[in-house]
C-alpha cells in the first residue's frame, strides 16, 4: 500500500517535472441523436463527438486508447507534427489497435492551435469517432478574446459509412437529390431560350456529366458540437467580449459556408497556424480544416451561426447568446449551385472523355462556349493544356485564384460582404526560411464519377507505389484537378505550405483544397522520416483510391524508418 | 408454383453465398485503407401485368453482382410466369463475368440457362453494357446456344426527372435472331420487342420504388406466325403495377 503511494507520488511528481500529460480514451459504440434520427455510431469515451483534448505546447503526451470495439480500431492525430510512430494510419505508421486492446501513444506537443482527431480506420469516421484538441500555446497569441468554443462540424447520415460506399458504387448519384429536372429545364428555357437550354442539356449529356454533382452524399443532418439544427449547441457570452471560436470541419464529405449574420467575423488562424488576420462575412470551410475566428460582440441579443454546405443540402445551425435559451432568426439555404463548363475544363484537358461525343449536340467547341457558359470571359480554343492557374486569373470581378474563371463554386457573401479566399491567407510569423523548392511532383487528382472511382495520376492506392522523398529537401507538389470535385487534399506529418504567391509569407496548411479545373501548388519542408499517409479526405474518396503513401528516406530515425517499413510491408493484413 | 419456390429459394441462397465473402472481405478492406469489394442486389422489375386479353403476368429481371472495380460477377435473372397456365412462360439465369473497357463501357461474357416451360437452352453470352450519352443506358448480348443458334438483345432505358423523387422511364427490349429455332418459338430476324414507360417514386431512398406503367410487347416476322400457330397473340398492350427494388 505504502509502495504503492510512493509510486503514484513519484509519479506524479516526475510528471509535474518533466509538464507531461496523460489523457484516457476509449473508443466506444454511442447511440447518437441529431435531433432527426437516432443512430448508432462510434464515439471516444462514450458519446460523439469525442472530448475536446486540451494540451499544451511543450507538453509530452501520453494518450492510453482503449478499443471496447468488436473490430480493429486507429486514432490520427490531425494536424499534429509527431514521429510517425504516433501518427495513428493503419498499415503505414503501426498496425492499429485490436478489440480490447489499449495501444499508448506518447509525443511530444511541438505546436499551437486548433486541430482534431478521428478513426482512420474503415470509416469509423464518418460513423461518429471524432474528437477536438486545442493546445495552448508556450507564449503570448498576437490576438486578444475573453473566452473560446470550439465548433465542431459534422454531416452525421442515417446510413452507415459501408453502405454508403456499397451504394455508391451501385450507383454514383444515389444520394444526389438535387438533379436537374424537367420543371428546371423549362424554368431554363423561359429563361435562356429554349434552343439554348436544350443544346446545355446535350452537351452535359453527351459528357454524362452533371452539373448538380457538388455532393456526392446528401441527405445527411449537420451538426455543431454533436447537435442538430434543432437542437442548436449554444454558446454564452457577456456583451462587449471578444469570443474566439475555433471552427472544425470532420465531415465525412461536407465543405460548409459559416457566417453569422450580424457579426464580422476576423479569420486569425487557419489549420492550426496563425495567420495575419483578416475580416470576413463569410468563410468556405474544406473537410478536414479548421479557421479560428475571432468575434467581438456588443449587443445583449442571440446570433446565429449558419453552416450551409457548399451544394445547400443542408444546414448547421448553433447560437450564441447571453442567456439560454435565446435565439436568433435562422437563415433560408440559399439556391443551390450549378457546375459550369469552366469546372468542367480540367477533365476536357486531360481526362478520358472523347472529345468527338461532344459535336453531336450541334456545337462545335468555339460556338460551345458562347451558348453555353454563363460567364463569357473564357475561350475555349486557348484553355487546351493551359495551365489552369493562369486561367484562372483572367478572370472577371468575382475573380479568386482559386477558383476556376466563372465556376459555378464561386463563393458570394450572402450580405455581399467579403468571403474569405485563400488568397487573403498570410502567414503571421513564417514557420519555415523561404527557399526554393528542390524539385516538383504533379499530382493529378482523377477520377471516374459515373464508376465512382478516385484515384491521383490515374492510379488507385491499391495499385500505386509510394510516393518516395529525401529527407531535407523542400518538393512543391502541383495539384491539377482533373474531375468535376473539390478535393480536400492532406498530408500527414509535415505542413504543407499553400502557395498563394507571398512567399515566405505563405501559408503553412495541413488540408490543401483543390477546385475542379484549378491548378493548386503547396510546398512541403521535408522534415519528418518515416512513412506517412496522403489522402483526399473524402472519406469515400480516399477509401477508393484517391490515398498515396509517402515515404521519407534519411533523416535522424533513417534506420527505424527503413526497419519498420519492411516490417510493416502490407500493414495489418 | 413449386418452380417459382424452388426459383426463390436458389435467389436467396445465392444470396446468402454472396452476402458471406463480402462481409470477410469488408473486414480486410478495414485493415488497409481502402474499401475494394462490394456487392449489390436490385431488381429492375418486380410486377404484375394485365394485358387488354386479360392475360396475366407476374414479371421479375433483378439480379445481384459482388466484386471489384475490374471484374464483377453478376448473376441475373428474368422470367415471366403466366398466371393461366400456372407456369414460367419465360425463365433465364445468366452468370457473367463484367470488366471495364473504357469509362462509361463494360464488356462481359459468361452463360445463359433457360428453363421455362418446354425446351430448354443453355447459350454463350458475350455482352456490352454502360452509359451511352444523353444518359441512355444500354446493354446489349450477342447468344450462340447448344443448338448453335445465334441472336442478339438489345435493351435501352431512359430516365427522365419529373422530380428528384418521381421518375418517368422509358424502355427499349429488342430480340434479333440470326439463325431459327423452331422449338423455342423463335423465327429468324427481328423476334420482338418490348416498349415501356413506368412512373415510379422513390419511396425508400432507392431501395423501394414503386411504379405504375404500360408496356407493350409485340412479335414481328416468323416469331409471329410461330406465336400464332401455337394459339397465342402477336401483340399486347399490358396495364403494369410493380417496385424496383436496390439494396
Ligand atoms: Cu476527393
Amino acid at each position: 500500500m505504502m509502495k504503492q503511494w510512493i509510486v503514484a507520488l513519484a509519479g506524479g511528481m516526475l510528471s509535474l517535472a518533466a509538464s507531461a500529460g496523460e489523457y484516457n480514451l476509449t473508443v466506444d459504440r454511442v447511440q447518437i441523436d441529431t435531433g432527426d434520427f437516432v443512430k448508432e455510431g462510434i464515439g471516444y469515451n462514450g458519446a460523439s463527438p469525442g472530448p475536446v483534448l486540451r494540451l499544451k505546447e511543450g507538453e509530452d503526451v501520453t494518450i492510453n486508447v482503449t478499443n471496447n470495439l468488436d473490430e480493429m480500431t486507429s486514432i490520427h492525430w490531425h494536424g499534429l507534427i509527431l514521429p510517425y510512430q504516433q501518427d495513428g494510419v493503419p498499415g503505414i505508421s503501426y498496425a492499429g489497435i485490436k478489440p480490447g486492446e489499449t495501444f499508448t501513444y506518447q509525443f511530444p506537443i511541438v505546436q499551437a492551435g486548433t486541430y482534431w482527431f478521428h478513426s482512420h480506420s474503415g470509416f469509423q469516421e464518418p460513423n461518429g469517432a471524432y474528437g477536438a484538441i486545442v493546445i495552448e500555446p508556450k507564449g503570448r497569441e498576437p490576438f486578444r478574446y475573453d473566452r473560446d468554443y470550439v465548433v465542431q462540424l459534422t454531416d452525421k447520415h442515417p446510413h452507415s459509412g459501408d453502405r454508403i460506399m456499397r451504394n455508391l458504387k451501385m450507383s454514383a448519384d444515389y444520394y444526389n437529390r438535387q438533379q436537374q429536372t424537367v420543371g428546371d429545364f423549362f424554368a431554363e428555357a423561359d429563361e435562356k431560350g429554349f434552343v439554348a437550354t436544350l443544346e446545355d442539356r446535350l452537351m452535359w449529356g453527351d459528357m454524362r456529366m452533371m452539373k448538380a454533382d457538388i455532393e456526392d452524399v446528401q441527405g445527411f443532418t449537420a451538426l455543431i458540437n454533436g447537435k442538430g439544427p434543432e437542437q442548436n449547441w449554444t454558446g454564452l457570452f457577456e456583451p462587449g467580449e471578444r469570443i474566439r471560436l475555433r471552427f472544425i470541419n470532420s465531415s465525412a464529405m461536407t465543405y460548409f459556408d459559416i457566417r453569422i449574420p450580424g457579426l464580422e467575423m476576423t479569420v486569425v488562424q487557419a489549420d492550426g497556424n496563425n495567420v495575419q488576420p483578416v475580416n470576413v462575412d463569410e468563410f468556405r470551410i474544406g473537410v478536414a480544416e479548421t479557421y479560428d475566428v475571432i468575434v467581438r460582440i456588443k449587443d445583449e441579443k442571440a446570433y446565429t451561426i449558419f453552416a450551409e454546405s457548399m451544394g445547400r443540402s443542408g444546414f448547421g445551425r448553433a447560437t450564441l447568446a447571453p442567456k439560454p435559451g435565446m435565439t436568433a432568426a435562422v437563415p433560408e439555404m440559399r439556391e443551390a449551385p450549378l457546375l459550369t463548363m469552366a469546372d468542367m475544363a480540367g477533365h476536357m484537358d486531360h481526362g478520358g472523355m472523347d472529345h468527338g461525343g461532344m459535336d453531336h449536340g450541334g456545337a462545335d467547341q468555339s460556338d460551345m462556349g458562347k451558348a453555353i457558359m454563363d460567364h463569357g470571359s473564357m475561350n475555349h480554343g486557348d484553355m487546351a493544356g493551359m495551365d489552369h492557374s493562369a486561367m484562372s486569373m483572367s478572370g472577371g470581378d468575382a475573380s479568386d485564384p482559386f477558383y476556376a474563371a466563372g465556376s459555378g463554386l464561386m463563393p458570394k457573401a450572402a450580405n455581399g460582404g467579403k468571403f474569405l479566399s485563400y488568397a487573403d491567407l498570410k502567414a503571421q510569423n513564417p514557420l519555415y526560411e523561404h527557399r526554393e523548392a528542390t524539385r516538383e511532383i504533379e499530382m493529378r487528382l482523377t477520377g471516374n464519377m459515373e464508376r465512382y472511382e478516385w484515384s491521383i495520376n490515374g492510379v488507385k492506392y491499391e495499385d500505386a507505389d509510394p510516393v518516395v522523398l529525401q529527407y531535407g529537401e523542400r518538393v512543391r507538389f502541383k495539384f491539377v484537378n482533373e474531375t468535376m470535385m473539390t478535393h480536400p487534399m492532406h498530408l500527414h506529418g509535415m505542413w504543407s505550405i499553400l502557395d498563394v504567391g507571398e512567399g515566405k509569407w505563405n501559408p503553412v496548411k495541413h488540408v490543401i483544397s483543390v477546385s475542379p479545373a484549378t491548378t493548386v501548388y503547396m510546398e512541403t519542408e521535408v522534415d519528418a522520416p518515416g512513412q506517412w499517409a496522403f489522402h483526399c479526405h473524402l472519406s469515400y474518396h480516399a477509401a477508393s483510391g484517391m490515398f498515396r503513401k509517402i515515404v521519407v528516406e534519411g533523416g535522424p530515425d533513417s534506420e527505424v524508418a527503413e526497419r519498420t517499413q519492411k516490417g510493416q510491408q502490407g500493414g495489418e493484413s | 408454383m413449386t418452380r417459382l419456390t424452388a426459383s426463390l429459394s436458389a435467389f436467396s441462397l445465392a444470396m446468402a453465398t454472396l452476402v458471406t465473402p463480402a462481409m470477410a472481405q469488408s473486414d480486410l478492406a478495414k485493415k488497409t485503407q481502402t474499401a475494394k469489394s462490394f456487392w449489390g442486389v436490385s431488381a429492375e422489375k418486380l410486377e404484375y401485368r394485365y394485358s387488354d386479353a386479360d392475360e396475366e403476368l407476374a414479371v421479375i429481371e433483378g439480379g445481384a453482382f459482388y466484386g471489384t472495380d475490374e471484374l464483377k460477377f453478376h448473376w441475373l435473372f428474368a422470367g415471366e410466369w403466366e398466371e393461366a397456365h400456372n407456369a414460367w412462360e419465360t425463365l433465364e439465369n445468366q452468370f457473367v463475368a463484367q470488366t471495364p473497357v473504357s469509362d462509361f463501357w463494360d464488356a462481359k461474357a459468361g452463360v445463359r440457362i433457360d428453363t421455362p416451360e418446354g425446351a430448354d437452352r443453355v447459350y454463350g453470352v458475350l455482352g456490352l453494357t454502360g452509359l451511352a450519352p444523353q444518359w441512355v443506358e444500354v446493354d446489349t448480348n450477342l447468344y450462340v446456344s447448344d443448338e448453335g443458334d445465334a441472336s442478339i438483345d438489345l435493351e435501352a432505358e431512359y430516365e427522365l426527372l419529373i422530380t428528384n423523387y418521381w421518375i418517368l422511364s422509358a424502355s427499349l427490349e429488342t430480340l434479333v435472331a440470326l439463325s431459327e429455332d423452331r422449338e423455342i418459338g423463335v423465327g429468324k430476324g427481328l423476334n420482338s420487342t418490348e416498349v415501356g414507360l413506368r412512373l415510379s417514386y422513390d419511396l425508400f431512398e432507392r431501395t423501394f420504388s414503386p411504379y405504375v406503367g404500360v408496356v407493350h410487347e409485340r412479335k414481328y416476322s416468323d416469331t409471329a406466325d410461330l406465336a400464332r400457330d401455337g394459339g397465342g397473340s402477336t401483340e399486347d398492350w399490358f396495364a403494369v403495377i410493380g417496385a424496383r427494388v436496390m439494396f
